[in-house]
């Protein structure tokens, strides 16, 4: 059966379920599309040809048997390489975790397999999810299917151009100042990270645990929806996973925008944006209005102290999580120390890129005797003042609708030897993850040079629905779906 | 330069770190330059506003404390650099 790539979750899962097609040959068929891209798009670290086979053969087994099909039947599903998969490497982007090979499943991948998934690879990212273009991978770069001289953003940068070449319907990623939500703003994408708690990190290789969120990347909203719904919860191998009722995401998906009050904040609306992203989101937020929903001018002042505290605590978290890479229980090890203290310093060494080790030098730094005060607690103390503004929001409106991003797509090496610069292209992402409220970027158009723009909508804690139901409205308008990467040839 | 050079050359021994001299003059420099954008947090008084850890809803889940089964042996040692099939094996700790 031809056709069976480029589709939504929900149609592949119907096509599953029905015996139109077999799971294997929808993963057969992703495969070899994946193949044939890959030399241009380097999405993947890894492919998982055979493991995914026997993912898809159980499927179709079970269905001949009668069983009922799970919510994503057959659904091929990549996973950004952080999170673990049993039995197949997980390297973080890293030369320290190269070898490294998962004796467990994280609790979002058990999750997708157990709705019947197929977990197809394993995708390239900022080393230890620290970068916003996926230039930090110590393997790959991986280009931006709408223009390969471009960065897909990061660090899940290989999760959003699976999705966006169509080699997966749908990926994980992970976001802990904006991962999910800025390449997939930057590739075309809708992405989501959902509220802090609502989906169980066990697995998750950390980076800064107060922080650290996985979400989906799929071809549509209602893609994010299937997601969401089989992986959020409470996991108790997830003490921070939280104890809340998850709703029928999908059920809630149609009830159209009419009637929400949405939140404008100034202060995403200033200087430092790119002309065509402005008139983009600007053009989406009448949309909405024609759609019924109403427009508030709002104010989160202290915004601009976001990127500060955001750097303060993301790194303190990093240094200390980042410690247990000492080449003794898993990963990379010097050869030839013949003592302890220096085969734990060349180790970290060797196995570290530069981004990591400034990362952890500045945790270090703001952790340290003397100036724990004067950064790390004044650093919380700002994100309560965030958190605050937030919450002061959200008693007058429903949502807050921004963009996701101050510039489309950048070039490689743009940003690669100013850290403050590539800090700054999280600059609308990261305030929402120091309140831990959940956030979804859809792509609202293309600049002249034919780059994906984004726009994100950010939402109370807990409240994806009312998130994703404002997106999937704007999305039915937005029409984005009548462009195509011109990957293909044709665009 | 809002650090020295020997600081920097402190934080990575904190850190177990090494650094050629090269090296160490640009992450002077590059943390610098982060730590004087970090100072504008200064411009705001927070001495009377509590710091805020992580975002959780309520007290953590606590679980029950029942006996479960632990990793097996066998897994836990399959990705050591070094093992005896028994123990993760290190170099000396004294020498």
């Amino acid at each position: 059966m031809s056709g069976l790539t480029g589709r939504t979750v929900g149609e592949i899962r119907s096509l599953v379920a029905s015996g139109e097609a077999s799971a294997v040959e929808v993963c057969r068929a992703h495969l070899e599309r994946a193949r044939t891209l890959e030399p241009r798009v380097k999405a993947f670290r890894a492919l998982l040809d055979e493991p995914a086979l026997r993912d898809a053969e159980r499927v179709d087994r079970e269905r001949a048997e009668g069983r009922p099909a799970g919510p994503l039947a057959g659904v091929p599903i990549a996973v950004k390489d952080v999170l673990c998969v049993r039995g197949a490497p997980a390297t973080c982007g890293s030369r320290i975790l190269e070898s490294h090979v998962p004796i467990y499943d994280a609790t979002c991948v058990a999750r997708l397999r157990g709705a019947g998934a197929v977990i197809l690879g394993k995708t390239n990212m900022d080393e230890f999810a620290m970068g916003s273009s996926t230039e930090n991978s110590a393997f790959e770069k991986t280009a931006n299917p709408w223009a390969l001289d471009r960065v897909p953003g990061g660090s899940s940068g290989g999760s959003a151009a699976a999705v966006a070449a169509r080699e997966v319907p749908a990926s994980l990623g992970t976001d802990t100042g904006g991962s999910i939500r800025q390449p997939a703003a930057l590739c075309g994408v809708p992405g989501m990270k959902p509220t802090y708690g609502r989906v169980s990190r066990y697995g998750l290789v950390a980076f800064a645990s107060s922080l650290d969120q996985v979400g989906p990347f799929g071809r549509t909203v209602e893609d994010l929806a299937r997601v969401l719904q089989v992986i959020a919860g409470h996991d108790p191998a997830d003490s921070t996973s939280a104890r809340v009722d998850v709703p029928d995401y999908l059920a809630g998906l149609r009830r159209g925008a009419s009637g929400l009050r949405i939140g404008v904040p100034a202060e995403y609306f200033k200087g430092g944006m790119d002309p065509e992203v402005d008139a983009s989101v600007r053009s989406a937020l009448r949309l909405a209005e024609g759609l019924g929903a109403s427009l508030r001018e709002i104010s989160l002042p202290h915004t601009e102290y976001a990127i500060p505290t955001y750097y303060i605590i993301a790194t303190a978290e990093a240094s200390s999580n980042l410690a247990r890479y000492d080449g003794v229980r898993y990963g990379h090890r010097a050869q030839g120390a013949r003592q302890l203290g220096p085969m734990y310093v060349r180790t970290r060494t060797e196995g570290f890129g530069a981004e990591v080790k400034r990362r952890i030098m500045l945790g270090t730094y703001v952790l340290s005797s003397g100036y724990y005060d004067a950064y790390y607690l004044k650093g919380q103390r700002v994100r309560t003042l965030i958190r605050r503004d937030f919450e002061k929001a959200f008693e007058t409106v429903d949502a807050i609708l921004t963009p996701t991003t101050p510039t489309p797509a950048f070039r490689f090496g743009d940003k690669t030897d100013d850290p403050l610069a590539m800090y700054l292209s999280d600059i609308y992402t990261v305030t929402i993850n120091l309140a831990g409220l959940p956030g979804i970027s859809i792509p609202c158009g293309l600049t002249r040079e034919r780059l994906p723009i984004g726009l994100q909508i950010i939402g109370r804690r807990f409240d994806e629905e009312t998130v994703l139901r404002l997106a999937a409205a704007l999305e039915g308008e937005l029409k984005f779906h009548q462009h195509r990467p011109p990957l293909d040839g044709t665009p | 330069m809002a650090i020295t050079r020997n600081e920097v050359l402190h934080l990575a021994k904190l850190a177990h770190l090494e650094f050629g001299e090269e090296e160490i003059d640009r992450f002077t420099r590059q943390i610098s330059s982060i730590l004087d954008y970090v100072a504008r947090l200064n411009e705001l008084d927070t001495s009377r506003i509590e710091p805020t850890a992580s975002i959780e809803s309520g007290s953590p889940a606590l679980r029950d404390d029942a006996l479960v089964p632990s990793i097996p042996r066998g897994d836990a040692l399959a990705n050591a650099p070094e093992s005896d099939g028994v123990h993760f094996k290190v170099p000396k700790v004294i020498g």
